[in-house]
C-alpha cells in the first residue's frame, strides 16, 4: 500500500511536468517559477528546521561512547570511539557523515538451533548507503556546471574522474550507474527484510521513487535523447542571475527532471532527508565524553523539592542514637 | 514465580523475527502475565508528590486517567521538545534504516516488533508527526501520524517499560539516535497522567526518606556494615574499621545499596572492606547517602535530580575531600553524565588525589567522584596492594560489561585491568557481546523484578546466551559484572539459562586475591566455599 | 547549552556552500554570458542540418572514427546524395577552422572535454 501510494505519487508529479509543459504550455512555470522557489523553500526551510533544533538545549551530555574512555595513562584512550577532546569530537563526527561509521558495525542477529544465538557482521546496508550519499553528492556537484560560468576547475576534474573509464560517447559516468544500482538496493532491501517493510513508512518509499525518477530522467537526457543543453544552462543561469528565461527547444524530459529536483528539494526539509542536518547536531555524537572533566550546564534547570539531612536526623534521630551513630544534634 | 515454568525449549520456539501482517500503526497490546509491571503504589507516590496517584493496574480497561490526559500529554510532550536537543532532533531524524531492529536483547528474545528500538520510538513518533508537524497534519496517517488514544497510550506503558535504556542501538544508529532517551521522554509523560511502575517509584520513594533504595533506616544500615566487618574478622582474622558518618574523613564511599543487603553483592562489599583497610584509606560510609545508585533516573528529571543530591549534600556535610563511587551501573550513568550538572558545582570539593598512590584522577576533576575500577587499577599499577591471583583459581571468570560504565563512560579496560590481576582465569565472551556492544542483563532500567519475569529471560537471552558459549568452551564458571542490577537480575537468568555459571563482582575477585597483612591462612573464599585441600580445617 | 555560535558557523557554512554558484557568477561576471560561434563566411552546406548537428555532432565523428580507423571506410554519403571525406581535420575543420571560435565556445561553457584532440593535431598549429 505504501509502496503503490509513494510510486502513484511520483508518476503523478512527472505526469503533472509533461502535462504543464506540453498540453498546458507552462513552460515558464516549470522553467522559472518552480526552480526558484524550490531554491527559497529549501534554503529558508532548512534553516528554518535547524534553528528549531537550536532552540532546544542539550540539557545534558549525553554521548554514546564506543570506546575506551580517558582516565589513567596506561589505559589506552579512543579517541575516536569515545572523545576526549574537540579533534576526537571532528573526527569522529568525520568518520560518522563522511564513512557511516556507526553503520559500518552493523551485525544480523541469528537463531540456531541449542539454542544458539549467531552475530554475523553484515555490511550491505552501509554499503548501499554509502554507494547512494557519495553518487548523489558527485552527481550534484557535477551539476555545477550548469551553474557557474566558467565552469570551475575543480568540477571539470571531478567529472573527468567520474568519467575515467571513457566508456560511450557521451562518457558514461561511474555514479550514474552507482547511483541507480543503490537506489534499486536501498528499495530491494527494503522490500525484501520483513521486519523493513514491518517499519517502512510511504514517506520511505516516496523519497526513493523521487530519487529514482530524477536519476532515470536524467540518465535517458544524457544518454538516450538528447536536449538542448546549451538552452538549459542558460536558464539556469537565469534563475541566479535573477533575470530568468525559458529558451525555446527545451523538452518536456528536461522540465520532467527538473520538476522532480524541484520536490525533491522542497520535501527535504519538512521529511526524514533532514537527517542531513541532524547528523551535525546530534548529541550523542557531537559531544566530546569530558564530564567528569568539565561542567555541563543545564540552562532550564530548576530547583526541586529535597530531603535534606536535618530532615533526615529529625526522623531518625532517636534510631540512631540508638546506634551510637553521629548526630548533628542530640 | 510461575512465569518461569516455561522451559527455555518454550520460549525459544516462540521467538519469529518475523513480523505479523498486519500493520504496526493498529495499536493492540495484550497485558499477559509476566511480560509486565504492576502500578505504583499509592502512598509512594504521595510520597513523592507525584500526580494523579490512584488505584489502578495494567489489565485493567480502566485506567482512570485524568479527563484531560491527553492535553497534559501534549502539553508535556511540547515542554520536552522544547527542553531536549535530543528528543526533538531523534523526533525528526530516522530514517527507518533498519540498523537498530535486531540489536535491542528484547527483540532478539521475543521477536516482538514494537521491541525494534525503531518502532518503540515510533510509538512516541507517530504522536509528534501527528500533533507537531505540518506534513503530519496534511497527511496523517499517510505521513506516518497517529492520534493519541487510550490504546496508543496502553503501548507506550507497555513499550517504554520494556527498555532497559541500555543504548545498544545508539551505537549502531548512523545518526546516534538513543532509545533510552526516548524511553526516559515516554516515561515521563506517562508520569504526567500517574501511569508509574512500583518497582521503579517504591525504591524512589525509599531513598528518597531513608538514603537507599531498600528503605533501610540507619541502624540497620550500620547493622549490615558491622555485621560485614565482623564476617570479614571470622573469614580472614583482620579485624577492619568501617566509619559512618564520619566528619573530616578523607573521601566519602558511595555504593548501591544491594552491596550491603544483597546477594552476590555482599562479597563485593567484603571485597571493599578489605581493600580500604589494607590501604589504609581515611573514608566514610553515609546512611543519608547509601545509596549509589538511582532509580530517578528511570523515572524523570526531577526525580533523579532529587535522589542525587544526597551525595553532594552529604559530601559537603561531612566535609570530605571526594567522592569514590563502587561498583554499579546506572548509578555511574548519573554520576558520570548528570551528576555535575544536576547538582553540581562540587566547589566545596577538591580534585581528587590517590591518598595511596598520589595520582591526580584528572578525568574527574570536575566531578570529583572516581570509580571504583579506577581507583583500583591505579594501586594496583603502583604495586600498593599485593595479590595473589591463585586464590582465584576455583573460578574461570568472564566479565560482563554493565550497559552503562560501558555505553555512558567508556569504562573498558579498568575492570579488565584489575581482572587480569585478580585471576588468572579470564575469558571473554564473543566480540559482539561484549564491550561498547555489550548487551544488557535484560532488568535494567526498573524492569528487574518478579512479575514481569518473562520478559526478562526473553531480555536475557543474548546475554545468557554468550555466557553459554564460554561456559561450553572455557568451563567458565562465574561471570563477573560490576553493576548493582546486575548482581541482582543476573543469578536467575543464568540459572534458567545456564544453571552452572555463577555471578559475582570485580571486588568479590579483589577480596578473595588480596594478601592482608596480619591474616591468618585463608581457609575459604569470601563466599564461605573451602579452598580445595582445605575443607574442614577451619571454621565456615 | 545551546552551542548557538556553533550551530550558526554551520549555517553559514550551509549557506555558502549552497549559494556558491550566484557568488561565484558574482565575481566571474560572467553570469548572463551565452556562447555565440563564429560561423564559417564562404562554406557551402554542411554535412547535415544544424538541428541534427547541434545535438548529435558527437555521435557522427564517432561514427566517423569507428569507419574509418576500424573499417577503412573513408568516404561518407549524405541522404541527400552528397559526399564528405570521414575526416575531422579536413572536412570539419576546413570550414569551421576556429576550433577557439567555433567547437571550445559551447564545450567550454558546458564542460565537455571531448577526445578528439589527444590524437588529432589542434588546428590552430596548421593554420599559419
Amino acid at each position: 500500500m505504501n509502496i503503490v501510494l509513494s510510486l502513484l505519487a511520483v508518476i503523478i508529479l512527472l505526469l503533472l511536468a509533461f502535462i504543464g509543459v506540453d498540453v498546458a504550455g507552462w513552460r515558464y512555470f516549470f522553467g522559472v517559477i518552480m526552480p526558484m522557489a524550490t531554491i527559497i523553500v529549501f534554503i529558508l526551510g532548512m534553516v528554518y528546521r535547524v534553528i528549531k533544533w537550536a532552540r532546544s538545549p542539550v540539557p545534558f551530555r549525553i554521548t554514546t561512547t564506543c570506546g575506551q574512555q580517558k582516565s589513567l595513562p596506561w589505559f589506552k584512550a579512543s579517541n575516536l570511539e569515545n572523545p576526549y577532546n574537540i579533534w576526537g569530537v571532528l573526527g569522529r563526527m568525520f568518520l560518522e557523515i563522511f564513512f557511516f561509521r556507526s553503520l559500518f558495525r552493523n551485525t544480523k542477529v541469528g537463531l540456531k538451533d541449542g539454542p544458539r544465538l549467531v552475530y554475523g557482521s553484515t555490511k550491505w546496508l552501509w554499503l548501499g548507503g554509502l554507494v547512494f550519499h557519495w553518487s548523489f553528492l558527485i552527481v550534484f556537484i557535477r551539476h555545477f556546471k550548469f551553474f557557474a560560468e566558467p565552469v570551475p576547475a575543480w568540477v571539470l576534474a571531478l567529472q573527468n574522474l567520474d568519467g575515467f573509464f571513457q566508456i560511450g560517447l557521451p562518457i558514461i559516468y561511474a555514479t550514474d550507474i552507482a547511483l541507480l544500482a543503490a537506489l534499486t538496493f536501498l528499495f530491494l532491501r527494503r522490500v525484501a527484510d520483513p521486519k523493513l517493510r514491518y517499519i517502512s513508512l510511504a514517506a520511505d518509499y516516496f523519497p526513493l521513487f523521487l530519487l529514482m525518477g530524477i536519476a532515470v530522467t536524467g540518465v535517458l537526457m544524457r544518454y538516450f535523447t538528447k536536449v538542448d543543453i546549451i538552452g538549459i544552462k542558460e536558464m539556469a543561469m537565469g534563475w541566479l542571475s535573477l533575470s530568468p528565461t525559458v529558451p525555446e527547444g527545451i523538452s518536456s524530459l528536461f522540465f520532467m527532471h527538473l520538476f522532480l529536483v524541484c520536490c525533491l528539494f522542497i520535501y527535504f526539509p519538512f521529511s526524514k532527508l533532514l537527517h542531513m542536518a541532524g547528523i551535525f547536531v546530534s548529541p550523542t555524537r557531537n559531544l566530546a565524553n569530558t564530564n567528569r572533566i568539565k561542567r555541563h550546564v543545564n540552562p532550564w534547570d530548576y530547583p526541586v523539592k529535597l530531603h535534606t539531612y536535618e530532615e533526615y536526623e529529625d526522623e531518625f534521630r532517636e534510631v540512631m542514637k540508638a546506634a551510637e551513630m553521629p548526630l548533628e544534634k542530640e | 514465580m510461575s512465569e518461569k515454568s516455561k522451559k527455555p525449549q518454550e520460549i525459544i520456539q516462540t521467538i519469529d523475527y518475523k513480523p505479523p501482517r498486519k500493520k504496526w500503526m493498529d495499536p493492540a497490546v495484550e497485558f499477559r502475565k509476566g511480560t509486565f509491571n504492576y502500578s505504583a503504589s499509592v502512598d509512594k507516590l504521595k510520597y513523592l508528590d507525584l500526580p494523579f496517584p490512584r488505584k489502578w493496574q495494567p489489565t485493567e480497561d480502566d485506567w482512570q486517567l485524568p479527563d484531560n490526559w491527553q492535553e497534559i500529554i501534549h502539553k508535556g510532550f511540547k515542554d520536552r521538545l522544547n527542553k531536549y536537543r535530543s528528543f526533538r532532533v531523534f523526533m525528526d531524524i530516522c530514517v527507518r534504516c533498519g540498523a537498530c531492529a535486531d540489536k535491542c536483547h528484547y527483540f532478539i528474545g521475543s521477536g516482538d516488533p514494537k521491541n525494534m528500538p525503531v518502532l518503540r520510538a515510533e510509538l512516541l513518533r507517530s504522536v509528534y508527526r501527528n500533533d507537531f508537524t505540518a506534513a503530519g497534519k496534511i497527511f496523517g496517517t499517510l505521513a506516518g501520524g497517529r492520534k493519541l488514544t487510550v490504546d496508543v497510550l496502553k503501548e507506550w506503558f507497555y513499550y517504554f517499560f520494556q527498555c532497559t535504556e541500555c543504548r545498544r542501538c545508539s551505537v549502531f544508529c548512523p545518526y546516534g539516535i538513543d532509545t533510552a532517551e526516548i524511553t526516559m521522554m515516554g516515561r515521563e509523560l506517562l508520569n504526567l497522567v500517574g501511569l508509574n511502575i512500583d518497582w521503579i517509584c517504591t525504591p524512589a520513594a525509599n531513598c528518597f526518606r531513608t538514603g537507599n533504595h531498600l528503605g533501610i533506616q540507619p541502624h540497620g544500615f550500620k547493622d549490615s556494615i558491622d555485621f560485614a566487618v565482623d564476617e570479614l574478622e571470622e573469614l580472614t582474622g583482620v579485624r577492619v574499621n568501617a566509619p559512618i558518618n564520619k566528619k573530616g574523613a578523607e573521601i566519602l564511599f558511595v555504593a548501591p545499596s544491594a552491596d550491603y543487603f544483597a546477594s552476590p553483592h555482599y562479597y563485593t562489599l567484603l571485597g571493599y572492606l578489605a581493600l580500604f583497610h589494607e590501604i589504609g584509606l581515611d573514608y566514610t560510609w553515609s546512611s543519608y547517602a547509601s545509596e549509589g545508585g538511582n532509580f530517578g533516573l528511570f523515572h524523570s528529571y526531577e526525580t533523579m535530580k532529587r535522589l542525587n543530591s544526597k551525595i553532594y549534600m552529604e559530601a559537603k556535610r561531612l566535609g570530605v575531600k571526594w567522592v569514590l563511587g563502587g561498583e554499579c551501573g546506572h548509578m555511574w550513568r548519573v554520576i558520570h553524565q548528570y551528576m555535575d550538572t544536576l547538582n553540581g558545582p562540587a566547589d566545596f570539593l577538591e580534585e581528587p588525589v590517590s591518598p595511596i598512590t598520589g595520582t591526580k584522577f584528572e578525568n574527574a576533576k570536575s566531578t570529583k567522584m572516581v570509580h571504583i575500577m579506577e581507583f583500583t587499577s591505579d594501586l594496583i599499577k603502583h604495586n600498593k596492594i599485593k595479590l595473589d591471583p591463585s586464590r582465584n583459581d576455583h573460578w574461570k571468570v568472564t566479565f560482563h560489561d554493565s550497559c552503562n560504565p560501558a555505553r555512558a563512560m567508556g569504562l573498558i579496560e579498568e575492570p579488565r585491568f584489575v581482572i587480569n590481576h585478580a585471576c588468572n582465569h579470564f575469558f571473554e565472551m564473543p566480540e559482539n557481546t561484549i564491550k561498547e556492544q555489550t548487551f544488557c542483563c535484560g532488568s535494567g532500567a526498573g524492569l528487574g523484578t518478579d512479575e514481569n519475569m518473562e520478559i526478562r529471560l526473553r531480555g536475557g537471552l543474548p546475554r545468557a546466551n554468550a555466557v553459554k558459549y564460554v561456559h561450553d568452551k572455557n568451563d567458565v564458571n562465574i561471570l563477573l559484572c560490576i553493576c548493582a542490577i546486575d548482581k541482582a537480575t543476573l543469578p536467575p537468568l543464568l540459572e534458567y539459562w545456564v544453571p552452572e555459571v555463577d555471578v559475582g563482582g570485580i571486588h568479590e575477585m579483589v577480596g578473595n586475591a588480596l594478601v592482608m597483612k596480619g591474616e591468618n591462612e585463608r581457609a575459604t573464599d569470601l563466599r564461605g566455599t573451602p579452598y580445595p585441600g582445605k575443607e574442614g580445617s577451619e571454621n565456615v | 547549552m545551546y552551542d548557538a555560535g556553533k550551530i550558526i558557523i554551520g549555517l553559514i557554512i550551509f549557506l555558502i556552500i549552497i549559494t556558491f554558484p550566484v557568488w561565484y557568477n558574482i565575481a566571474m561576471g560572467k553570469a548572463t554570458y551565452i556562447p555565440q560561434l563564429e560561423y564559417p563566411v564562404d562554406a557551402e552546406q554542411c554535412v547535415a542540418d544544424s538541428a541534427y548537428i547541434r545535438a548529435s555532432h558527437m555521435d557522427l565523428l564517432n561514427t566517423w572514427r569507428d569507419k574509418v580507423v576500424r573499417e577503412g571506410e573513408r568516404v561518407y554519403h549524405t541522404p541527400d546524395g552528397r559526399r564528405f571525406e570521414m575526416s575531422l581535420s579536413n572536412t570539419c575543420m576546413k570550414c569551421h577552422n576556429k576550433k577557439e571560435e567555433f567547437c571550445d565556445r559551447c564545450h567550454n561553457y558546458l564542460a565537455v572535454d571531448p577526445y578528439c584532440w589527444d590524437c588529432h593535431i589542434e588546428p590552430k598549429e596548421l593554420v599559419p
